[in-house]
């Protein structure tokens, strides 16, 4: 693995609670990610794997340790560099988290006008290339209430990929969609991968999944238990 | 809208398609800050036809200076002034002419009603104190015992009113003697009479004969043409023995009525409150729809505080939602505030209207109100990791 890999985390310890309730969740975690691979977290509930996720995302506070994330610490990071690096990610949430007054096209367009381009017929057009890709180019225009999950799903999944982000975080991505679509998506990032050298983090328990991945990573009561490549090429 | 919105922010209009996407609850919100600015309308209407109210009778003259008793508050109110400070007045060499005016009420006893009447009796000789509207009528005042009427006075038909002229003049008794009203002047009712009835000072005194002639209730003075009329009362104050007289320039004697008016009296004290709890209804309403708003879509703010929108970003979107609540309520509002407003006017005959600088100020205070509710709706998004929010 080369020294510019995208995540570096080191002595990654993280706590719950405050006084008598205060509850260790992450001990002492190594994990280096190699650019454009496909990396699987595993593990049973509980065992810290969404903790991870959202620390290297950005999206929580470090306690104790370090983290690189693109060439840059996020301990003690600020809001401006944290608020930089999260346009350079795209997130897959368990929950699809859709903006319900938004149409699906409206929806998508939000994960590029982050960037603020100023470009809405490039966006609108990036958006509508973004849905068609997952299946969705006759719901452009419907609110999130009037899909089926998978479609809302697949509708968060055009959303984190359509700004071409460096990393791809992804928590269950696929609990939501069926086993054909499901595949497709991870199928998608794996290409994304070899084709624009996007990383992708997943946090998943299905097994079709893990013959897709370059590394599998096990977590059991917030520590690595194992970490296999199953991908050598990487 | 939705194109309008867009072109105007740079971005999708998210605040307007958030608050649209409930109709009813954009509806009762836009209700409720329309009826907070009804509130403040009303009560900024009366306020502002307390003033005009108040100062109306100021119009009737055209004065530099006036001397006025300790007590006299307003032209209306107070003891009255010996004549001799008139005299001792004159000696400064820039006061040119003077004048005393007498205060009464008349008592105009009609079948429905008998109307209370606000009465000056003026010097009929000396036209320079009277305003350009009254003096063209001072022939008439000179007639023993006559006097001009108030036309806007309240509870008199207008009809009545215009009807009252030199041809066929209108009488009623006053202490036994006959007051002859020969003529109608343009005033406008206030909070105190119903109306207002000019005279000269010699048939004022035969009205009331309990008042002299060596005491009207204020002085009123002319200075020299560029003289300036505050130099002068402050030379007037050193050289008038009596020290608890009032003496300022006119235009401080109407400023200071207003200002008592306005904070010493309870109808202006309880105005003002009233002014104050519109806005703050209007506050808390606006507060309300926009916090429950953030609140209800808290987790899809986090996500996008995850995709890497700063804060910014969600001030923008609820300020944007306060602007559309203010214009959409503001509209309605002044509908229905002109309409109230016209409405109490005609009931009460005070000067009551929809003005400019009222509509611009509430829709100022309603946007700044709005942004405001908005800002503190959004502080709890600021400080929450967004890993907390989904
Ligand atoms: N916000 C929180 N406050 C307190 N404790 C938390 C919080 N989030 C997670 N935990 C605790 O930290 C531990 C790890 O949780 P985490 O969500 O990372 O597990 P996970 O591996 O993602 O589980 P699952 O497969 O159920 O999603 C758990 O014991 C959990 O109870
Ligand atoms: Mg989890």
């Amino acid at each position: 693995m080369s020294d510019d890999a995208p995540i570096n985390v080191v002595g990654l310890n993280h706590w719950f609670g405050a006084g008598e309730a205060r509850k260790q969740a992450l001990f002492d975690i190594d994990l280096k990610v190699a650019r454009g691979s496909l990396t699987v977290l595993m593990g049973p509930s509980g065992s810290g794997k969404t903790t991870v996720l959202t620390l290297m995302g950005c999206l929580r506070d470090l306690q104790d340790g370090s983290i690189n994330l693109l060439g840059h610490e996020l301990m003690g990071a600020g809001t401006a560099l944290n608020e930089a690096l999260r346009r350079r990610l795209g997130f897959i949430f368990q929950a699809h988290n859709l903006h319900g007054s938004l149409t699906a096209m409206q929806n998508v367009q939000m994960g590029l006008q982050v960037h603020r381009l100023d470009d809405p017929k490039a966006e609108q057009e990036a958006a509508r290339h973004a849905l068609s890709l997952l299946g969705l180019s006759d719901r452009l225009d419907y609110l999130p209430a009037n899909l089926s999950g998978g479609q809302k799903q697949r509708v968060a999944v055009a959303r984190a990929l359509v700004g071409n982000p460096d990393i791809v975080f992804a928590d269950e991505p696929t609990a939501a969609l069926d086993k054909e679509s499901g595949l497709n998506v991870v199928a998608m990032l794996r290409k994304l991968g070899q084709k624009r050298g996007t990383t992708t983090v997943m946090v998943t328990h299905d097994n079709r999944i893990l013959e897709l991945a370059d590394r599998i990573v096990t977590l059991e009561d917030g520590r690595i238990v194992s970490d296999r490549m199953v991908n050598p090429s990487v | 809208m939705n194109r309008l919105l867009q072109w105007l922010f740079g971005r999708l209009p998210i605040g307007w398609l958030q608050l649209t996407h409930s109709r009813t609850r954009f509806a009762a919100a836009i209700a409720g800050v329309a009826f907070a600015n009804v509130l403040v309308f009303v009560q900024l209407g009366i306020m502002n036809s307390m003033a005009t109210a108040t100062l109306k009778p100021y119009e009737f003259f055209t004065a530099d200076i006036m001397i006025s008793a300790s007590d006299a508050n307003s032209l209306t109110e107070g003891g009255n002034v010996a004549r001799q400070w008139l005299f001792q007045a004159q000696a400064d060499p820039e006061v040119t002419l003077g004048t005393g005016i007498f205060v009464g009420n008349t008592s105009w006893p009609r079948p429905t009603k008998t109307l209370g009447l606000t009465s000056f009796g003026i010097d009929p000789t000396l036209p320079d104190f009277l305003s350009p509207v009254l003096k063209p009528k001072l022939a008439t005042l000179q007639l023993s015992d006559s006097g001009i009427l108030d036309m806007a006075t309240r509870g008199l038909p207008p009809e009545e009113a215009a009807a009252i002229r030199p041809q066929t003049p209108a009488s009623f008794e006053v202490t036994g003697k006959t007051l002859t009203l020969y003529d109608t002047f343009q005033g406008g009712g206030g909070f105190g009479g119903d109306g207002y009835l000019i005279m000269s000072d010699q048939t004022f005194l035969s009205l009331y004969p309990a008042r002299r002639s060596a005491a009207p209730d204020h002085i009123l003075l002319k200075v020299a043409p560029g003289a300036d009329p505050e130099t002068v009362s402050a030379r007037l104050r050193e050289l008038i023995s009596d020290k608890s007289l009032r003496i300022r320039s006119y235009a401080q004697a109407k400023a200071d009525d207003l200002k008592y008016q306005q904070t010493k009296r309870p109808t202006g004290i309880i105005f003002g409150f009233g002014v104050i709890i519109g806005v703050l209804v209007g506050i808390v309403i606006v507060y309300q729809v926009l916090s429950t708003d953030v609140a209800d879509h808290l987790s899809e703010y986090a996500t996008f505080k995850a995709m890497g929108y700063p804060q910014k970003f969600f001030l923008g979107i609820v300020f944007e939602e306060a602007l559309i609540l203010a214009v959409f309520g503001f509209v309605p509002g002044v509908i229905v505030g002109t309409g109230l407003l016209a409405g109490m006017k005609k009931a009460t005959n005070l000067p009551l209207a929809m003005t400019w600088d009222m509509a611009v100020i509430v829709l100022i205070g309603t946007l700044v109100a709005c942004s405001l509710s908005g800002a503190i709706a959004t502080r709890r998004l600021a400080a929450a990791d967004p890993a907390d929010l989904f």
